[in-house]
């Protein structure tokens, strides 16, 4: 009993975390544009701005929630709470540190894959069910950037099962003792990289927002807090990826005895969260089919030569 | 795709230059002495009301925000009886400065008029009317004007000659 309330307890707070991380990068996200474009960004409310949040929180609460009459209701408002669902779902078999994780799935890899394929369904249903044309294009720019990127970023994985041996992530950590698998992986963890941006609708490939071009995409017709968490949605599934990239290839919670290895994951996740922003402050946006041309012409072809390669040298030398 | 990696690069080292924001109520900009801003009514060298109400001012208004009325003193110098600016309809074009022969409307170099309410916005007189001479120093209107208007008698304005006594006048 004891127990179960704790891990109910543990599995809370995780979720509050991140929601409470994802908030933060609005702050943070913002901040860190400025001063890569020579601004200072919000620095008004609070030390150094960071109580903007808790404005915009405020502000996105109480403004009007809004279903316009034209829309297909009920896919309209399922549409929001489906990315949410599916990335905090994802976050589950993120092991944090050796004692915080939600669950310790024998296929947590395929879970991930299986996660971040249905979250495209959000996109999908939510510029369907507004009937509006600028959110169908977006859709439609979803779901052909999706199946695009969906294949490359499976098989980008496969190197790093091979070389564990497991889809368990904790498996996977551990088995990065010596040596984090981005340096055998390289060409593994650029294509997951690039496979991940595209999967957190981030700059070069937000291609279904394309908010110079499509007003906001899918979520032109969301208001209110339904548009809150689209936008919530987004920092989270950054945060997902960067934690995933984290585990996958850089060691997770390994590090040195310095600091607890919640710690480490952290400041490595942290890290990728920042390179995703420096990205969107960098480089402007790729037409769809260029996306796809790259998926399917280059990316998927490399990766397929990942796999190859990295099985034959397991192979080999798994024979001495 | 290194030409990619060198923007990122480029964009990243922004981080360590200046910020070109300026962090406006704590540190302003500098506005030149030029700068239109907020309108004010000057006065001349001797301290009086420098209008004399010939309504140039709102004819030349692309906005129509000014209104005035004219009068005159018991000596027939001509003044607003109101002069009345929509601040919140007003364009800072500066025509209105343009117009004035007297050099009475003048812009001045402040912008910083924010108000809760409309109305307030709506300048009176006793609000527009400065106790200087603004960027006209020296001038006075009714020392070179032709008229007397109590400011001088006949032929003691400037550039003026005494009056010509028609008694004395011989060929």
């Amino acid at each position: 009993m004891i127990e179960n309330l704790k891990y109910i307890i543990l599995v809370l707070a995780i979720m509050l975390a991140l929601v409470l991380i994802a908030a933060g990068l609005i702050w943070l996200e913002r901040r860190m544009l400025a001063l890569w474009q020579d601004r200072y960004g919000p620095n008004r409310v609070g030390p150094f701005g960071t109580f903007q949040v808790v404005a915009d929180m405020i502000k996105i609460f109480f403004k009007e929630d809004w279903i316009p009459r034209f829309a297909d209701k009920k896919v309209f408002v399922v549409a929001p709470a489906i990315v949410m669902i599916t990335i905090l779902m994802s976050f589950a078999i993120v092991p944090f540190s050796p004692s915080i994780g939600v669950v310790d799935l024998n296929i947590g890899l395929l879970f991930f894959l299986a996660m971040s394929s249905l979250g495209a369904y959000s996109v999908v249903l939510a510029g369907w069910a507004s009937n509006n044309k600028y959110s169908l294009l977006g859709a439609m720019r979803g779901s052909a950037q999706m199946i695009s990127y969906e294949v490359f970023m499976g098989l980008s994985l496969m190197g790093v099962v091979i070389l564990t041996g497991s889809f368990n992530m904790r498996d996977i950590v551990l088995a990065q003792k010596d040596t984090w698998f981005v340096i055998p992986q390289f060409v593994g963890f650029i294509i997951f990289f690039i496979a991940g941006i595209a999967e957190a609708h981030r700059l070069p490939f937000d291609i279904p927002e394309a908010e110079s071009e499509l007003v906001a995409g899918y979520h032109s017709e969301y208001s209110g807090m339904k548009f809150g968490m689209f936008f919530v949605g987004e920092y989270l599934g950054i945060t997902l990826i960067s934690a995933l990239i984290t585990t996958l290839f850089f060691g997770g919670w390994l590090g040195f005895r310095l600091l607890p290895p919640i710690v480490w994951f952290l400041a490595k996740m942290f890290g990728f969260i920042l390179v995703f922003i420096l990205l969107r402050a960098s480089l402007p946006r790729l037409r769809y089919d260029q996306l796809m041309s790259l998926g399917w012409k280059v990316l998927l072809p490399l990766s397929l030569l990942n796999i190859l390669v990295t099985g034959a040298f397991v192979l080999y030398f798994n024979k001495h | 795709m290194f030409s990619n990696l060198r923007s990122i690069w480029i964009v990243f080292l922004h981080m360590f230059h200046k910020r070109e924001t300026v962090l406006y109520p704590e540190e302003k900009a500098h506005l030149p002495p030029r700068w239109r801003g907020r309108i004010v009514l000057t006065r001349d060298s001797e301290g009086e009301e420098r209008c004399v109400g010939c309504y140039l001012c709102a004819a030349a208004c692309p906005v129509d925000c000014i209104s005035l009325q004219a009068t005159e003193d018991e000596e027939g110098r001509r003044y607003p009886e109101f002069f009345r600016i929509n601040f919140s309809r007003c364009i800072f074009c500066g025509f209105c400065e343009e117009a004035c022969p007297t050099d009475a409307i003048q812009l001045i170099p402040d912008f910083e008029m924010g108000e809760y309410h409309r109305q307030n916005l709506v300048y009176e007189k006793e609000d527009l009317l400065i106790s200087g001479q603004g960027k006209v120093q020296g001038y006075n209107f009714y020392k070179v004007a032709g008229i007397d208007a109590g400011v001088k008698r006949k032929g003691e304005g400037a550039n003026e000659n005494k009056p010509v006594d028609i008694k004395k006048l011989m060929p």
